[in-house]
């Protein structure tokens, strides 16, 4: 499988009235054709961020991408100008957002928001694009697309818009996808749907995809790798399966622990406690200190090294380290204070 | 459709009776009669001339004759202008009362949509600040004093334009600025703020994520939306440039309906009067109407006809 998408050490800032906020900081990833790498974790966590930053969408002039390289298909992305971002938005990386209901512009018809991507980048004819359009909305679904290019937005529903909003990205044939929670705003039997659309695709057109989101049944559904991120870093990292059978940071732990299963009956639900950090003064050490069952002395201090357990897995987390035993430096932390 | 327009006509004829009595009413209602001043004629003549315009009947024929007047849009002759009848007064001053108010309300969509959609680009920029500062100048100012600082200003100490008529282009420059000012401001900012607005939405940054290039984003997908308000007050703004008109007329000498209109009121000149209100009064409905239509032209969300509906 070729690499098509290497971030490293990415870092997104956002200045404001408050005070610089440190909303990705130093994320590391990398994604190959037709592989779904799923970005999860909890609201502000920088995964929207992170997403966005691929695409150069963040807002300026508020938000800069303030270290590190986003190499696509041999280009720094990071470093890219305007110009040639244009380029390759819509081509070669297409974005999906998380509510259909507001990402269709209301008073334009599909068939124009279909086929304006594809006359942008490969001039073609107003009819092939049409043509091609109509393809599209085959793929995703949609039936009678012939009536269905003339129609607004508002005379689809959620799921059928969300369909579209898929037909649009991929119109152009793009190398990565990136969703943005695309199955948040709907509800289950058509996120469902969605997942299975995206498979159907992925196997169709061997495109790659980052699946952002929060709901870990999405992910066991739909990912080949998991990206597990805390506080604008990425904690643990693995394949579907070894981070849904072998959690290792704690903090994966207690997400697994807070989903409700059908094979355990009668169990209390474990909320993880607390909330995350500051991001205008992001904790020095480990970030999940504060809410972690198992938080030592020197979590607090020191950035954690990172604990692989296999070739594609790994965490950011103390616990691993043979020097855990050591006594006085790693104790736990409530005996010491 | 078919339907909706035919609905809205009766309404249109509904609103324009109800203004042509009530213009009756209030007519009759002030004090004096046409005749009142001319202390040469004596009495029989002035009978007589009561006679000819119909003024001896009771109040009730009157009404009458007038509504029959309306509906066949003849409305005789002006008592102070024996020479013509309404009818050429309004095909004498409408043409020119309606470039005015047509180039001016041109010149202040134009000005104030890329005023404000320049200013929501850049938002809490330099052009931002300056362009809301023209706005609030231009809101704050009334037209007629502005016209008189325009005179003042660029006519007579600059010299760059006529101190007032309606003959050559250079005689529009000045009349189209002072009345199009306020009309523009009000524009300007409301374009802003729904341009903010829009410019947040999901369908933008989707927009951005396809690629377009940055002109496209703004005019076909942000402005097209952001206009929705600016239509929405576009019939007030028809009223207020039909209303300014007046004064401006009246300021730079301009030979349109907005004279005739004063003027008939103070000499009560009865035939003027409502002649001119029921066809400013018609010329207003039919602007709302299409103000109407354009909404359903801009966002195919509002639906004109009940069938589709749901």
């Amino acid at each position: 499988m070729k690499k098509i998408l290497e971030v490293n050490d990415l870092h997104v800032t956002f200045s404001t009235y408050g005070g610089e906020i440190k909303a990705v900081r130093g994320v590391d990833f990398e994604l190959h054709e037709g592989e779904t790498l799923a970005i999860v974790g909890e609201s502000g966590c920088g995964k929207s961020v992170t997403a966005n930053s691929i695409m150069r969408l963040i807002p300026s002039p508020a938000g800069k991408i303030a270290n590190g390289e986003i190499i696509f298909k041999g280009n720094d992305l990071a470093k890219e100008s305007d110009k040639n971002m244009r380029k390759i938005r819509g081509v070669d990386i297409s974005m999906i957002f998380q509510d259909p209901m507001t990402a269709l512009n209301p008073t334009l018809t599909i068939g124009n928001q279909l086929t304006e991507g594809l006359r942008q980048h490969k001039n073609v004819s107003r009819k092939k694009a049409e043509q091609k359009a109509l393809e599209m909305l085959d793929l995703v679904g949609i039936p009678n697309p012939e009536e269905r290019l003339k129609q607004y937005p508002h005379q689809f529903s959620g799921g059928m818009r969300q369909r579209i909003v898929i037909a649009i990205a991929l119109i152009c044939e793009p190398d990565l996808l990136i969703a943005d929670e695309p199955t948040t705003a709907l509800d289950v039997t058509i996120q469902a749907q969605i997942l299975e659309l995206f498979e159907t695709i992925q196997e169709e057109t061997n495109v790659a995809i980052i699946l952002i989101t929060h709901d870990l049944g999405v992910v066991a559904k739909a990912a080949d790798r998991i990206a597990v991120m805390y506080a604008g870093k990425i904690i643990e990292s693995g394949t579907k399966y070894e981070v849904f059978y072998e959690p290792q940071h704690p903090y994966t732990q207690g997400l697994l622990n807070s989903i409700p299963r059908l094979d355990q009956k009668g169990e209390k639900l474990e909320p993880i406690d607390g909330t995350p950090p500051d991001l205008f003064s992001p904790p020095v050490g480990c970030p999940f200190t504060a809410r972690c069952p198992h938080a030592m002395f020197v979590c607090e201090k020191v950035y954690p090294l990172r604990h692989e357990p296999s070739e594609t897995h790994y965490a950011d987390c103390w616990l691993y380290d043979e020097r855990v035993h050591t006594p006085n430096l790693m104790n736990k932390k409530e005996e010491t204070t | 459709m078919v339907r909706y327009i035919l609905k809205r006509f009766f309404m249109m004829i509904l609103t324009i009776w109800i203004i042509a009595t009530l213009t009756f009413v209030l007519m009759n209602a002030i004090p004096g009669s046409p005749f009142n001043e001319e202390r040469t004629s004596n009495e029989a003549v002035q009978e007589n001339l009561e006679r000819h315009f119909n003024l001896d009947e009771p109040p009730i024929v009157q009404y009458f004759i007038y509504l029959k007047s309306i509906a066949t849009l003849d409305f005789g002759p002006s008592i102070k202008k024996p020479n013509s009848t309404v009818n050429d007064l309004l095909g004498r001053g409408f043409p020119i009362s309606a470039e005015l108010g047509i180039i001016a309300i041109l010149v202040a969509l134009l000005s104030g949509i890329v005023l404000g959609v320049l200013a929501a680009l850049r938002h809490n920029g330099i052009i931002d600040y300056l362009a809301m500062t023209i706005a609030v100048l231009g809101i704050s100012i009334p037209n007629f004093v502005l016209a008189t600082l325009l005179i003042q200003q660029l006519a007579v100490n600059g010299g760059f334009f006529p101190v007032a008529t309606w003959q050559s282009p250079m005689h529009m420059v000045l009349p189209t600025l002072a009345l199009a000012t306020g009309p523009m401001a009000i524009i300007a900012r409301l374009t802003r703020s729904s341009m903010l607005e829009v410019l947040t939405q999901d369908y933008i940054k989707m927009a951005r994520a396809k690629g377009l290039a940055p002109y496209k984003v703004v005019i076909k997908h942000a402005l097209k939306n952001a206009l929705m308000p600016v239509v929405t007050i576009l019939g007030t703004l028809l009223a207020g440039i039909l209303t300014g008109t007046f004064v401006i007329e009246k300021i730079f000498a301009i030979p349109g309906m907005g004279k005739y209109f004063v003027e008939s009121i103070n000499q009560r000149d009865y035939p003027v009067i409502m002649g001119t209100t029921v066809f400013y009064s018609a010329f207003l409905v039919f602007a709302l109407f299409l103000v109407d239509i354009a909404y359903g032209l801009l966002d195919p969300r509002i639906k004109l006809h009940k069938e589709e509906g749901n």
